[in-house]
């Protein structure tokens, strides 16, 4: 009788161990693809810019080093390593194209060229993907978390080889104002 | 409740909405054969048996091709045929539709649904399908002409979320089986106008006669007022939902203030949504019938009312933003 008790709670144990284990790597695959997901969206970006830049150069040739600086920004945030760099340098690169259409404002052409406005809302488009995702990656980064850190799980996700992700955070003051790239908003 | 929870309970409804369905129709048919073939002296319950087929063909119908139904009956026109006919302008707005509904897509987690836009001039919208996974979105020119940006995302995150939640595998299917019910109930009461039931000669059993015509007067009432309830029922499966849907909408963009800002510019205009019957009222985010029943809460409108005061919900986003529900 007491053999068969212990017997069944060491399957129940089992059976919840095997359980908490495949939770915890669905997560962590989610996480990972979530993670993914902000990458395509600043590849897009990336690519997007060079086409923007010969887009205005004929018009804003008078600032060039403001063109030059868009540049400049887009290859160091294509060379970031880590989130948190990433992060810095991305937020320059926003600092730089919101600069870029802030100066656009000056050009009429520029402000009723069908391209160039179809190039701004792609970009800001991605502007926002990149935000959503980061935003989809914290929230699924701390559930993976929360589920490594909770009683009893806390106990073996460790030795499992689990390990926290590490979030998104808005480093400094000048990231935290999201440039407005939207030229009618000042028309 | 959270969203696990709300996609459990709308896994459930459908559930209990399809089996009624189809226990209602074998009630019917049940009575088709008592009243008609019984009489004649059948043996085979050909009425029950047809019933019971036609129930389950018509749930399995409405919920693999509810959506597509649903988006012909609103004349609504895939993405991409729209696109290809429009002018330059009208691309820009266009591609932005497209690009919001990838945003939110991301924020949500979710594969982007199929895109349609219906043509008719008074701002609505509405999302259908079975899943993530089968969903659709449709919204009208008129809503892609007044809304901003920033207003458009907000109705998008709000369709979103009744994509997201399976709303949209609920009430697709809730759709679905009204109009079978409509259109049986319609049939029902043509037959009746053309062949009166005979009864039994049997005299020997006079208190079964009795049990009979009680039977066959229910029975008679089933069929006249299957159509309100089922339209009731449309009703009730929406009200709160539209509550919820604005607020998983805005914890999507993290900005109730584009959604309540669209919400006033879609109670603004007053025209009915024609292209959308009544049959898909309760999927849109405004009732396109603009019915007097939406201004007031309460039992009756809890009945008959699609959706909440508009004036409720704005004011619920309102008060989320002010809170600072738009900053993360």
């Amino acid at each position: 009788m007491f053999g068969l008790l212990l017997l069944g709670i060491v399957v129940l144990l089992v059976v919840w161990g095997i359980a908490s284990y495949n939770r915890l790597i669905t997560m962590r695959n989610q996480t990972l693809n979530g993670w993914k997901q902000i990458d395509v969206q600043l590849k897009r970006r990336h690519d997007l810019i060079p086409n923007l830049v010969n887009a205005v150069k004929g018009s804003m040739d008078f600032e060039r080093d403001t063109l030059t600086a868009v540049m400049e920004a887009r290859a160091k945030a294509q060379t970031a390593t880590g989130p948190a760099d990433a992060a810095q340098k991305e937020g320059q690169l926003s600092q730089a194209l919101g600069r870029l259409f802030a100066l656009a404002e000056n050009y009429p052409t520029l402000k009723s060229n069908d391209n160039v406005k179809m190039l701004q809302e792609e970009l800001s488009a991605t502007e926002n993907k990149v935000g959503f995702a980061r935003q989809f990656y914290n929230d699924i980064a701390t559930k993976f978390n929360t589920a490594q850190q909770v009683f009893p799980t806390n106990i073996f996700a460790g030795t499992l080889g689990f390990k926290p992700s590490e979030l998104f955070e808005i480093t400094s003051e000048a990231d935290r104002a999201v440039p407005t790239v939207d030229l009618s908003r000042h028309a | 409740m959270n969203l696990y929870e709300q996609q459990l309970s709308n896994r459930r409804k459908t559930w209990l909405i399809v089996i009624t369905f189809v226990a209602f129709l074998f009630v019917l048919g049940l009575g088709f054969d008592t009243f008609y073939i019984g009489a004649a002296g059948g043996v085979v319950p050909v009425g029950s048996l047809v019933a019971l087929a036609l129930g389950s063909v018509s749930a399995l119908a409405g919920y693999y091709g509810g959506d597509r139904a649903v988006l012909l009956a609103s004349h609504a026109q895939p993405m991409a045929d729209v696109m290809a006919s429009a002018g330059d302008s009208d691309k820009l707005k266009l591609r932005q539709l497209e690009n919001v509904v990838d945003e939110m897509a991301i924020a949500a987690g979710l594969p982007r649904p199929a895109l349609y836009v219906i043509p008719d001039s008074d701002p609505n919208a509405f999302a259908t399908g079975r899943g993530p996974d089968h969903a659709s979105i449709a919204i009208t020119r008129g809503l892609l002409d007044v809304l901003n940006r920033e207003e458009l995302q907000g109705v998008v995150a709000h369709e979103m979320s009744h994509v997201r939640n399976l709303d949209i595998r609920l009430m697709t299917i809730v759709a679905a089986l009204a109009g079978a019910v409509a259109l049986l109930s319609e049939w029902g009461r043509l037959s009746m106008r053309w062949g009166t039931p005979r009864r039994r000669d049997d005299d020997g059993d006079r208190g079964g006669g009795v049990l009979g015509i009680v039977v066959f007067v229910l029975w008679l009432i089933a069929i006249v007022l299957a159509p309100l309830i089922a339209q009731a029922l449309a009703m009730m499966v929406s009200r709160r939902r539209e509550y919820l849907a604005d607020a998983s909408g805005a914890e999507l963009t993290r900005n109730p203030g584009g959604l309540a800002s669209a919400l006033e510019k879609i109670d603004a205009a007053v025209a009915p949504t024609e292209l959308i019957n009544r049959g898909a009222a309760h999927m849109c985010i405004a009732d396109p019938l603009g019915r007097q029943m939406n201004l007031r809460e309460g039992f009756l409108s809890d009945l008959f009312a699609s959706h909440p005061p508009m004036a409720a919900r704005i004011a619920a986003l309102k008060e989320m933003a002010f809170q600072g529900g738009g900053v993360s």
